[in-house]
């Protein structure tokens, strides 16, 4: 027995009837010799051969594996069966298709953004390095470490792990060059052995060496691979050339591979170029413990722990602590995984989504097997015929598996391409999330989806087999079409999947209504002053050519002169970061007039610098005493105006104007002179107290301009660009958006997951009407002849109608208290997604309660309806 | 393979296969051709079952004991033609042995005197 056999079958048959043929004829022939009648010889000949057809099959029968032929046979007729009854198969491979994509992305995604391993060298070994900052309970542990600790911790550790550190949230003005227009990249600062600790070398030159990571070596840089092909069109003889940042020359060192990405929870993959960071930071930032700019990376020495590692430093940042006493110095070292640290933020909100998906699949299986409980309903007398006649059970399920498994994997298919086209609309729209670079469908997850197809044909076609017993069958051969005890049978059967649906239905609701109840919170947030109408723009003066203050505040004072003189702008300002675009920096401070506090209880500030014609621009209210005035700049500049909530921060019960602030990082007093209203730095957080002090009397280069108008703020744009142009052509400016568009660019990721898991609820609430109806409709043509006879006894319209109603919607509500229970169990773990939203909002259980009754009402009512209308002489002839 | 099992006792069970290999020792031939000599030479005691030697030619084929070609029988019909391969040769000797052992037993068994063409 082989194959080729097998395959060859059909050939080998038909050569065999040739030789039976030449055979009968040579019989045929001998007998003619011997004196028979043609009709006698012919007889003998067969009756001497026996049955041709016989042998014919008994030998086709040998040649054949039968397993796979009984399969073939199955698949050829369940194919022929599907296209009978098209809709069916089209509605289950939809429905199946959606199922099964929606969990093929999303699987996609979990696996590339969660599980696969970082681009690295033996990324196991990885691993970030963050301070923990004060004891609170709602501090984040994993917070930037400053260069003053990290210096000791490098000395100390060396037989533990490699350390290395980088800044990712630095930038640079690119100076305009060869017709290309000046621009502001994002950049990051890094040691001279980042690179190697994470085990990636440039694709292009060489890394940086220590002798680049010096105070006074050459400047140096090392490009990203998209800023070179960018905007050096993939010059292959950049090595050696100079490209000009901040207004000074930098020599081109190396380009880093294509596939190269860093970016952790603080961000860091939008880095076009990386600088040595010993270079470029100011001497104080790296001897300082009191200003945590900087995240250390690590890769443990074969054979040691994280904990090993951890509890060394820690040792080391106690002992560090102890020797400064400054507020601002810390005394925890904190630690993870640089996988974790890179999709912490993310694990929660994926997770809660494939949880979604794995739901909307499961009520994708359960309709398509109650629909396959119905059309072997419609088919129990073949079936039983079928089962007389010797048809094994085996057989039959067999058959009612290749049914399934041609419908799922037809919407496998579909749901692979569905899927295909999701991962990459996701990977355009979600450039903010990190690793989003590295979602691809690959051999795993066609895999998966092969699983997922047997799985799911498996699963409903095992349903609705459970749904017949042999018995059954028998009993449908005697059962009159009268009696319709089965019917009701198979009908609970799907009654009961309908409950399970139903439940599903409503935690994916109760689900999508928390989210979406958060997203409205966030969207209404109030950012402290009034959003509309509001253009924010970015520059940053370089200090090669601005050398001294009074020239930068020059150039300010000029600029900002010319945006006012523009039409339509309503007033200007400058600060150095908007409300609702982050954090921007923050300081401890102390209350000179008060005791010293204890250490490590400094009032963390806020801090923002601002002109003063800021606060009317963007309309945050004065409360109490002045905003500063135009000449307390520079060594005159040692006023402050700070926000309400650090009014109370600082100054409880007290009238904070005339008192004096003193910063400890800088050894600075500020004299409070007013009040102004609060902002917050992004959407999603808290307020934060906050101190603004004199943009002109710090020597802040960078500042962002807010610029007011009554409409259409956006047409400003480009006007204020030209100034800036005018003024020097090399200056890029950056970020210009308005309030609104900040607003929208922070709610992405609840927009998002709600929007998702809204659409996932709302396929659900679909399926789920689809099968209540479905089931309603099915056993109203099951008891058509029964509620005619009780029609023509008299029974009122208005009963029948409620009884059919009542028996469409027990499911309904037996899912609907199902569901809300296990609702209540499972939103507590979408807690860190929701936004000033309770887990338990009553509000959205109701409203999720009352859609679902109002759409299972809806979709029970016609059938019943239907069922009240029957023309009694019609439903008794109907037979 | 579900043949009716009809008590046409005249082929003891198992032998089909050996006579065939036997009729292609003298040279190829095809499926009538091979009957009819089995018929022949027992002097029409042993008839070939019906339909049994396609399905026994086929078996031999698998196994590789005969191999097969079409060519023109006698009167130039278009014809299976069976040959008995090197392993078919072999095959042959080891059921003829057999056979020979049986049929000594079986004759010793019946008390009848074994004639010298068996000599062990």
């Amino acid at each position: 027995m082989s194959w080729r056999r097998f395959f060859r079958r059909k050939r080998a048959d038909t050569e065999l009837a040739h030789e039976i043929d030449h055979y009968l004829t040579e019989e045929m022939n001998e007998n003619l010799a011997q004196g028979m009648s043609a009709g006698e010889a012919r007889r003998r000949a067969y009756v001497k051969f026996g049955n041709p057809q016989q042998v014919r099959e008994g030998v086709w029968q040998k040649n054949t594996f039968s397993l796979i032929d009984n399969l073939l046979r199955d698949l050829k007729y369940s194919a022929r069966t599907l296209t009978k009854s098209p809709g069916f198969a089209v509605v289950a491979i939809l429905v199946m298709a959606l199922g099964i994509g929606a969990n093929i992305a999303l699987f996609t995604v979990v696996r590339s953004v969660l599980l696969n391993p970082l681009p690295y060298h033996d990324p196991g070994r990885l691993f970030t390095i963050f301070q923990r900052p004060g004891k609170g309970k709602d501090v984040n542990p994993y917070a930037p470490v400053d260069a003053g600790s990290f210096a000791e911790w490098k000395r100390s550790a060396a037989a533990v792990a490699q350390l290395a550190m980088v800044s990712p949230w630095q930038g640079y003005n690119v100076s305009s060059e060869a017709g290309k227009l000046p621009e502001q990249i994002d950049a990051a600062w890094c040691s001279w052995d980042f690179f190697p600790t994470l085990g990636v070398t440039p694709a292009i030159g060489r890394g940086f060496t220590a002798e680049d990571d010096r105070p006074g070596a050459e400047a140096t840089v090392i490009l990203s691979s998209a800023f070179w092909k960018r905007r050096y069109s993939s010059d292959p003889a950049i090595v050696g050339k100079k490209i000009w940042l901040d207004a000074s020359p930098y020599t081109v060192i190396g380009v880093m591979p294509s596939s190269f990405v860093y970016s952790g929870s603080f961000g860091g993959g939008n880095a076009q170029v990386w600088t040595p960071v010993a270079h470029e930071a100011p001497s104080w930032l790296m001897s300082t413990h009191e200003d945590h700019e900087f995240l250390v990376i690590a890769r443990l020495l074969p054979g040691k722990t994280l904990a090993g590692l951890l509890s060394h430093l820690n040792a080391v940042q106690a002992q560090i602590s102890k020797d400064h006493p400054e507020p601002g110095v810390r005394d925890t070292v904190s630690g993870r995984s640089m996988l974790d640290d890179a999709v912490e933020g993310y694990k929660t909100s994926l997770y809660a989504l494939l949880s979604a998906t794995g739901c909307v699949l499961l009520i994708a299986c359960l309709n398509v097997a109650s629909l396959l409980v119905v059309r072997a309903a419609a088919r129990s007398r073949e079936l039983a015929i079928r089962t007389a006649l010797g048809g094994g059970r085996l057989r039959l399920l067999s058959e009612r598996l290749m049914e399934s498994f041609l419908l799922s994997s037809g919407g496998g298919a579909l749901g692979l391409l569905l899927a295909w086209g999701a991962l990459a609309w996701l990977v355009r729209t979600r450039h903010d999330m990190n690793r989003v670079e590295a979602i691809h469908i690959d051999a795993v997850v066609v895999g998966a989806t092969l699983g997922i197809i047997l799985l799911c044909a498996l699963f409903s076609a095992m349903i609705s087999a459970a749904s017949e017993n042999g018995k059954e069958i028998l009993a449908s051969l005697q059962e009159s079409s009268r009696a319709h005890s089965a019917g009701r049978a198979r009908a609970g059967l799907r009654k009961v999947l309908l409950v399970l649906e139903v439940a599903l239905t409503v935690v994916l609701l109760v689900g999508a209504g928390l989210l979406l109840k958060s997203y409205q919170r966030l969207r209404h947030t109030d950012l402290g002053v009034p959003v509309d109408n509001v253009l924010t723009m970015h520059f940053g003066l370089p200090d090669a050519r601005y050398k001294d203050p009074a020239q930068v505040a020059a150039f300010f004072e000029r600029l900002i002169e010319r945006v006012r003189a523009l039409p339509g702008v309503q007033g200007a300002g400058y600060v150095s970061g908007a409300p609702g675009q982050g954090w921007n920096g923050d300081n401890l401070v102390s209350v000179v007039e008060h005791p010293p506090l204890p250490k490590g209880e400094g009032l963390d500030l806020m801090t923002r610098r601002a002109d003063p014609g800021y606060f009317s621009a963007i309309q945050i209210p004065l409360v109490r005493g002045r905003i500063f005035t135009l000449d307390e700049r520079l060594e005159r500049g040692h006023v402050t105006v700070i926000s309400q909530s650090a009014a109370q921060l600082c100054f409880p019960g007290e009238d904070p104007i005339g008192k004096h602030l003193k910063v400890s990082s800088e050894d600075q007093v500020y004299e409070v002179v007013g009040v102004v209203g609060d902002t917050r730095w992004s959407i999603s957080q808290p307020m934060h107290p906050t101190f603004y002090e004199p943009l002109y009397g710090t020597g802040q280069r960078g500042a962002t301009i807010v610029i007011r108008s009554a409409q259409n703020v956006e047409t400003l744009a480009v006007p204020v660009q030209k100034i800036i142009g005018q003024m020097d052509p090399d200056l890029p400016v950056g970020n210009v958006m308005t309030l609104r568009e900040t607003i929208g660019k922070s709610t992405i990721d609840s927009q998002f997951d709600s929007i998702l898991v809204l659409a996932f609820a709302v396929i659900a609430l679909l399926l789920a009407a689809a099968g209540l109806y479905g089931v309603l409709a099915y056993l109203v043509t099951q008891r058509t002849s029964e509620i005619g006879i009780r029609i023509a006894l008299g029974a009122q319209q208005g009963l029948v109608l409620r009884g059919m109603l009542l028996d469409g919607l027990r499911p309904a509500l037996l899912g609907l208290v199902l569901g809300l229970g296990a609702s209540a169990a499972s939103v507590r773990l979408i807690r860190s997604m929701l936004y000033e939203t309770q887990p338990l909002d009553p509000s959205v259980f109701v409203a999720v309660s009352g859609m679902l009754l109002v759409v299972a009402g809806l979709a029970c009512l016609l059938p019943a309806w239907r069922a009240s209308r029957l023309d009694p002489m019609q439903a008794l002839r109907t037979e | 393979m579900g043949k009716k099992n009809e008590p046409n006792a005249e082929m003891v069970k198992g032998t089909l296969d050996m006579m065939v290999l036997r009729t292609l020792v003298t040279g190829d031939a095809h499926g009538h051709t091979i009957a009819k000599v089995i018929e022949r030479t027992s002097e029409d005691v042993l008839e070939v079952e019906q339909g049994s030697l396609y399905p026994a030619l086929h078996r031999l084929e698998d196994r590789g004991w005969v191999s097969s070609y079409w060519g023109a029988s006698e009167n130039n019909r278009k014809a299976r033609f069976y040959r008995l391969t090197a392993a078919g040769k072999k095959q042959l000797v080891r059921e003829t042995n057999r056979w020979r052992q049986m049929a000594r037993a079986i004759a010793l068994v019946m008390g009848e005197k074994t004639t010298a063409e068996g000599e062990q």
